[in-house]
């Protein structure tokens, strides 16, 4: 089990460096970059001996491979770079506007999480149809509508209507609720379209059938079987909400003119302002990976099956299938480990 | 059949005299598209104390049905149209949710169909046996911990308390099984309700289970309704049988008379077809006898195939003389199918000489094979699978053709193609009618026609048959096998048949070669390894093949 | 249970069953109660299609010009001469979304075909070839995936410049991870059903297999995920407009319309509202299509 964990581990930090890699060759070593272009601009009036002195701080006076080692070697020690119009450490800038992030990205999580499952249970519970219905089609409607316009008509309705929460941020709470439910409609769509299937896929299964010829009740089974069972493919989910969670905040904080990583993102876009893009992208893709890095902990937790296929080494990404052995070149014998499947029960 | 007045006065006795369970023409019907399809129709029956009561029936006979409605558990749409079932003579089938839950699991219980996913997969297998106890005795969780490890000891297990802690994917079919079995009698239950307790198990595994249930009834006294479509089941282990046939009671008669003498046609023809009763070797007696050597078809020597660290099939050497059938038997992971895989070109072998019609096929790539399946085709087990599902009948058997014409002349053979086509369709007895149906149109049966005639399109010499009848009902798979028996005569056909049924295998087999753990344990002509095994293992097998009472008359 | 030929006579009781046998029946009738029972679909296809209009030939519904300046009709409340009002500059509001449906559309179909192109040949290289073309293709999508799929579009608007056809283009090449995944475990799917390996077993080559059964079965799914995907693309080209990465001034688009009228949110509603609505009307619209094929597929 810790080996599994040492190698999901690897594989985050691998997949890290590939995603920053991946927005350095974007952002910076492709023709025509940005920061050439700002130094070039007629408008800021650079001597070119202020453009040798700019490039030199940035680094641009290298070729692309020393100044990709160089901001690399940076990166570990925690040195981003430094925002191009400004100056300021992009670290900095980034470390001040992060906890106001998190904490309206953790609120919009809970929020996404209670409406899915609330959604969820009643929808596949309740007596009466007509709620059942409704409760369906709330997914879908949350899916259709852009999280500006979910923004649009809270701020709208709540702030400026019935004067309930505030419209600005003014650092409390009852401002973070706004934003926060924003996000929560937003991620909840994917979640309780998900945890609703599931839960019906379940409630067939035959030891769902098998509990109620014990003389078990609904709740009984939800309790003892349905929940646990309904829950692996939600799991996953969380992981994907998170990525939406993040990338949220920057149309959310922009609705409801809040600072944070939105707004930094926003402005530096804006600016063309390049060190600090990527210092957002790779902030934002840690936290993402690192989620995802917890659900792939807890899952084996969750799901004695894919413990034991851990415990024996089997590969995680080879579904099951039906037994057939696949055909076509090159997969004869790399898929062919399924098939003793049936001795490993013995 | 009994009358059906059951004694209400014994409500309230402890140990009542009449029936434990009665049902009382009893109607089920599901709710359609277009309004409400009977699925059982008017049947009775009564069950006494300690009784075992066998429905058996082809699928689609109403025989779970029957079951569900018993637990009050139908499917949604599906619900009693008329008639009733009674428990100790009162009325449940017109009960409350929650009176009736209150019957379940603790008066009539359970042994469902499938043990592979009738367990909770994420939850351990003790306190999945707790359930029954929880919900309908008062016993704390150290009690109900111990009546599970007492209960475990009972159905045959030994560690219990490491069994307690696993999970079902740590367990085989068989231990699964005995761990529902478990449950079932949890809460010592009056009425046992065996919905096809043994489907999908190993005919070894399956003689245990049933062993299990009936020492199980023995000591108790508890009545069994065992649910089975396999007659020679219902002939081993039960003292009453019940015949459905499209939701109808055709027969009703207790085991003995009915297997010496059943009275109504329906149940003749089905023990008629019966495999154990049926043989086709005997008509080929008179065949030309082995007077010139018999000239190979497929030679398999030292044949090993490992995957990864696991050896599915381990030094099998065997010969299939041309125009034979050869059989080749075992349970499951045995290697039998692996070595069909390998005869087709699907697998490669990982060791030994494999030669069919004199190619020798050890190195031949994918590629390098193709031009021998000409002359060697093979029948899958499930035919529906193994149609594209976007094909009509006409597409599926014209495939083969197609692969062995240029590509890009299908306009010129079309016409052509048809009629080959239309020729192996009748050759598997299917009106030219078909050509344009989709298989999902199709019964089992039919569909399995439909391979039959792809696989014979190409007029093949060597046809490879894998399990091609242990999904059908018991009267097809025997028009199955006639099918197979008289194209083998006409064509000439070399048949290796792989099957895990051993009387099937008896009706069909000039040779067979036991299969076990990936070696072959024994082979021979099939006369010898029936009736004088050498191998322990295969005197087990014998021993473990349901319907003895059937076998002979 | 398998099917079996012909359904059986209708049980004794069929009157229950409350339908006249079979009478021939006229097309149009047909159709027109298939319509009432599936009326959502019709509304959800006629909302579609009035889109599509707006973007194709928006001269039919309005003889505004979306970018005439009107000095005395700044910020009017809607009436019968403006249904949506008019914006700060005296612009028709209704003929500036009508306008709209072009680059919102537009810019969705060709992130759609981006995504699909490029998701397709990734994922059919990976799932048909297998080995280490599918683990260089998975960990290529592995890393594309584990960026934010919204920030990565803004990434490369940042490269690309800001336009409808650049965010598109973001849109695009961020989705098409997702479609490649898909694409590869169909693919896989087929590859490894049973039909396909009789299909070989029965002597078809290679490129037969791949072509008559192994890209016709993959295609089902990812036809479903290309019609939700529509939603998806005009979500997040609005979104990307509403930041002003999309759609520059003063061509109309519809987040940008929202944008626009975000600063009267307070006094005059109906800036935002209108084009806030038609966005979710539309993507709903398609994504009710899109559920409904999907699940007519499923049968």
């Amino acid at each position: 089990m810790a080996r599994h964990l040492l190698k999901r581990l690897a594989h985050a930090v691998l997949v890290l460096w590939a995603a920053y890699t991946l927005a350095f060759i974007l952002l910076t070593a492709l023709p025509g970059n940005a920061i050439a272009n700002l130094i070039n601009n007629p408008q800021n009036q650079l001597t070119p001996e202020d453009g040798k002195i700019l490039k030199a701080f940035y680094g641009l006076d290298h070729p692309v491979v020393v100044q990709y080692l160089r901001a690399l070697d940076a990166l570990l020690h925690g040195n981003l770079g430094y925002s191009l119009s400004n100056g300021v450490k992009v670290s900095d800038l980034l470390g001040d506007a992060l906890p106001g992030t998190l904490r309206l990205t953790a609120l919009g999580f809970v929020f996404g999480a209670v409406i899915a499952a609330a959604v969820g249970v009643a929808g596949s519970y309740t007596r009466w149809n007509w709620l059942r219905t409704l409760l369906r089609s709330v997914p879908a409607l949350a899916a259709s509508v852009p999280s500006f316009v979910v923004g649009i008509l809270i701020l709208s309705g709540f702030s400026f209507e019935l004067h309930l929460i505030p419209a600005v941020d003014n650092g409390t709470l009852l401002a973070l609720v706004g934003p926060a439910f924003t996000l929560g409609i937003m991620i909840s769509a994917p979640l309780s379209q998900v945890f609703s299937a599931s839960i019906e896929a379940t409630r067939r299964q035959p030891f769902v059938h098998v509990l109620q010829a014990r003389g078990a009740g609904e709740r009984y089974i939800f309790g003892h079987g349905v929940l646990r069972n309904s829950s692996l493919p939600v799991l996953t989910m969380l992981g994907l909400a998170m990525g939406e969670l993040i990338a949220g905040s920057v149309v959310t904080e922009a609705v409801f003119a809040r600072n944070g990583i939105g707004q930094i993102t926003l402005n530096a876009v804006n600016t063309q302002d390049l060190p600090v893009v990527q210092g957002v992208v790779l902030v934002a893709t840690t936290g993402y990976v690192l989620v995802n890095l917890v659900v792939d902990v807890v899952h084996p937790l969750i799901d004695p099956r894919i413990r034991a296929d851990i415990l024996a080494g089997r590969a995680k990404r080879i579904k099951r299938s039906t037994g057939a052995t696949p055909v076509g070149p090159g997969v004869d014998e790399a898929m062919a480990p399924r098939l003793p499947e049936e001795v490993a029960t013995r | 059949m009994s009358s059906h007045a059951a004694p209400r006065a014994a409500r309230d006795a402890t140990s009542p005299p009449g029936p434990v369970l009665a049902v009382d023409g009893l109607s089920v019907g599901y709710r359609t598209g277009h309004g409400t399809k009977t699925a059982v129709r008017n049947v009775s029956f009564e069950l006494g104390p300690g009784q075992v009561l066998a429905l058996v029936g082809e699928s689609g006979s109403g025989k779970s049905t029957i079951g569900h409605a018993i637990l009050g558990l139908l499917p949604v749409g599906g619900r009693v149209l008329s008639g009733a079932v009674r428990y100790q003579g009162r009325t449940i089938s017109d009960l409350s949710g929650d009176r009736l839950r209150a019957l379940r699991g603790r008066a009539i219980s359970l042994i469902p169909q499938d043990p592979t996913v009738s367990l909770d997969p994420v939850r351990r297998v003790g306190p999945q046996v707790e359930d029954a106890l929880r919900l309908h005795t008062s016993l704390d969780t150290e009690a109900r911990r111990a009546r599970v490890h007492e209960l475990f000891e009972l159905v045959g297990f030994h560690h219990v308390e490491r069994r307690y802690r696993q999970f079902p994917h740590e367990l085989s079919g068989g231990m699964r099984q005995r761990v529902l079995i478990a449950a079932a009698v949890a809460a010592e239950p009056d009425v046992i309700v065996a919905d096809e307790p043994t489907s999908g198990l190993d005919a070894t595994v399956q003689a245990q289970v049933l062993d299990l249930i009936d020492d199980l009834r023995r000591r108790s006294g508890t009545a069994v309704l065992l649910i089975t479509h396999d007659l020679g089941v219902a002939a081993d282990r039960s003292d009453l049988v019940g015949v459905l046939r499209d939701g109808r009671l055709a027969e009703l008669a207790p085991t003995a008379s009915f297997v010496r003498n059943p009275r109504d046609e329906y149940s003749r023809h089905l023990l008629d077809n019966v495999p154990s009763r049926l043989s086709f070797t005997r008509d080929r007696a008179g065949r030309a006898p082995s007077e010139r050597p018999e000239e190979p078809a497929v030679e398999v020597t030292n044949l090993s195939k490992h995957y990864g660290g696991h050896t599915a099939v381990d030094d099998v050497s065997f010969t299939v003389p041309r125009g034979r059938t050869f059989s080749i038997v075992g349970e499951s992971g045995s290697g039998k199918s692996t070595t069909a895989r390998v005869l087709t070109g699907l697998t490669r072998p990982t060791a030994g000489q494999v030669s069919v019609l004199g190619t020798q096929l050890g190195a031949l790539s994918t590629k390098a094979f193709r031009p021998l399946r000409r002359d060697v085709q093979i029948v899958f087990q499930n035919p529906y699978a193994s149609f594209d599902p976007r094909f009509d009948v006409l597409s599926v058997v014209e495939e083969p053709l197609r692969s062995f014409q240029p590509a890009g002349s299908s306009r010129r053979h079309r016409r052509e193609n048809r009629d080959r086509v239309a020729a192996a369709l009748e050759a598997a007895s299917l009106p030219a009618s078909f050509l344009h149906r989709h298989p999902r149109e199709l019964s089992g049966g039919q569909r399995q026609r439909v391979a039959i005639a792809r696989a014979l399109v190409l007029e093949p010499k060597v046809v490879v048959l894998d399990e091609p009848i242990s999904a059908l009902d018991v009267s097809v798979q025997a028009q199955i096998l006639e099918l197979l028996v008289t194209l083998q005569s006409e064509l000439g056909l070399t048949y290796v048949f792989i099957s895990h049924d051993l009387a099937v295998v008896r009706a069909i087999s000039d040779r067979v070669a036991v299969m076990r753990r990936g070696r072959i344990v024994e082979q021979g002509d099939i006369a010898q390894v029936f009736e004088r095994p050498a191998s322990p293992y295969t005197a087990e097998l014998l021993g473990a093949i349901a319907g003895r009472r059937l076998a002979h008359r | 249970m398998t099917a079996t030929v012909g359904n059986p006579a209708p049980p004794a009781g069929a009157g229950e069953t409350g339908r006249p046998a079979e009478a021939p029946r006229t097309r149009a009738i047909r159709v027109l109660l298939w319509s009432l029972r599936h009326w959502s679909v019709v509304v959800a296809g006629a909302i579609l299609a009035v889109a599509v209009l707006w973007a194709l030939v928006p001269g039919w519904f309005t003889h505004a010009n979306p970018t005439a300046i009107g000095a005395t009709d700044k910020l009017l409340p809607p009436s019968s001469a403006h249904w949506f009002g008019t914006d700060r500059l005296g612009r028709d509001q209704f003929t500036r979304v009508v306008y709209g449906a072009r680059a919102s559309l537009s810019g969705s179909v060709v992130a759609v075909l981006i995504g699909v192109t490029v998701g397709s040949v990734f994922g059919a290289l990976a799932g048909w070839f297998g080995r280490w073309i599918d683990a260089l293709v998975m960990r290529l999508i592995d890393v594309v995936l584990s960026i934010p799929g919204f920030l990565l579009a803004i990434t490369i608007v940042v490269v690309l410049g800001y336009g409808i056809p650049q965010a598109a283009a973001a849109v695009g090449i961020t989705s098409s991870a997702a479609f490649a995944r898909l694409i590869r475990s169909e693919v896989l799917r087929a590859k490894t059903s049973q039909y396909v390996e009789a299909a070989v077993a029965s002597g078809a080559r290679s490129p037969t297999v791949l072509l008559r059964h192994v890209i016709p079965n993959s295609l089902g799914p990812t036809l479903s995920l290309v019609t939700i995907q529509f939603g998806v693309a005009i979500i997040w080209i609005a979104s990307l407009s509403f930041l002003g990465l999309g759609a520059q001034p003063p061509s109309p688009e519809w987040g940008r319309l929202v944008a626009d009228g975000r600063n009267f949110m307070a006094s005059k509603p109906y800036l935002v509202v209108y084009p806030a609505l038609t966005v979710a009307v539309v993507v709903l619209a398609g994504n009710h299509l899109a559920r409904h094929f999907a699940e007519r597929q499923k049968r």
